[in-house]
């Protein structure tokens, strides 16, 4: 069974990066995919590639990550949403963040994402 | 009066003799996007000599390879760089894939880690580049979270970005899906390992980089 953990940009406004992303990936080393409202920042996002580069070892291979497509399709709602993020801190959209043992792939074009998961592998006995 | 004038000379001398700093071309991208195969032939194009190895297997570059002093040349003008190799970026890696590849435990789950230190290393060198060259594979899906993380943070630092959509001589290739997917950026179509376009890609790195 997969396990998709949902987590409201709140649980994470008051963090500073670092702890931002070390939530996220304590999570996701759960073997949860969370589905977390709002975006991280470019820098956030390469800080969540370098620790999970730290992090990798026999059981742990990695994270797979998408964050919802900026479709502007007019001025209005461009504004609206650079608005939200500059009000709200990058509250605006969605980011998926699984453990790569179980998300296998994940194809994005510009209005669509495609998500294949399977159940996590039993843990190799040590 | 003579302390100050003492100091003015040594500023001026300090000024005019300081070493211009090199520009550093960075060469960006997923694993095997063919990053290192255009650093080999822009080398052997322009210094007679190869950069790094190159394979079919992922994360074959471990290490930020640095080249210094590389000038190129296209019409009446010419650019000097450091160029600087570095390894793709992922988000996963994982040492059962090099066992596909037919390597042993062992051998396999070295270079899983040695992978590891490279992607960490890409992304503390992002900071030095001066202008980047973002090599993807015209064959693959430029829609990739690692794609986007990369552009983001070159655009987040402001630094000139040249995209090379590589392996146009294979069938798959199709470059008008990367321009779709990057229309901010000058998408140049080019196969690294048989030249082909290879003079109107050195055309724009000298327009980009000047």
């Amino acid at each position: 069974m997969v396990t998709l953990q949902y987590m409201p940009h709140k649980e994470i406004q008051d963090l500073d990066s670092d702890k931002r992303i070390n939530k996220l990936l304590k999570v996701v080393r759960t073997d949860k995919i969370i589905l977390l409202e709002g975006r991280l920042t470019n820098e956030e996002e390469t800080t969540l590639i370098r620790k999970t580069m730290e992090q990798i070892d026999d059981d742990f291979k990695g994270v797979e990550l998408v964050t919802s497509p900026e479709l502007h399709y007019t001025w209005l709602t461009k504004i609206k949403s650079k608005l939200i993020n500059v009000l709200l801190g990058n509250q605006y959209g969605f980011t998926i963040i699984g453990p790569a043992s179980i998300i296998k792939e994940i194809k994005q074009d510009p209005s669509k994402i495609q998500l294949l998961a399977e159940d996590a592998p039993k843990k190799k006995k040590r | 009066m003579i302390q100050k004038l003492k100091k003015f000379f040594n500023n001026l001398f300090k000024g005019l003799f300081k070493k211009k700093k090199q520009i550093k071309l960075g060469l960006y991208g997923p694993p095997n996007g063919g990053k290192t195969t255009l650093a080999n032939k822009i080398c052997e194009d322009w210094l007679g000599e190869q950069m790094g190895s190159v394979s079919s297997i992922a994360h074959e570059t471990r290490e930020v390879i640095f080249k210094e002093k590389v000038t190129i040349k296209s019409g009446n003008k010419e650019i000097s760089f450091g160029l600087v190799d570095t390894p793709g970026i992922a988000t996963k890696i994982d040492y059962e894939d090099f066992l596909k590849e037919g390597m042993k435990e062992k051998e396999a789950k070295v270079r899983a880690k040695e992978a590891t230190k490279g992607v960490i290393d890409s992304i503390k060198w992002l900071d030095d580049m001066d202008t980047v060259i973002v090599v993807l594979d015209a064959t693959t899906d430029p829609y990739s979270q690692v794609n986007i993380t990369i552009m983001g943070n070159l655009e987040a630092r402001k630094i000139p970005v040249l995209v090379v959509a590589n392996k146009v001589d294979l069938k798959k290739a199709d470059i008008k899906r990367i321009e779709a997917a990057f229309p901010q950026y000058k998408v140049i179509g080019i196969s690294a390992k048989y030249g082909k376009n290879i003079e109107e890609f050195y055309e724009e790195l000298i327009k980009l980089a000047a």
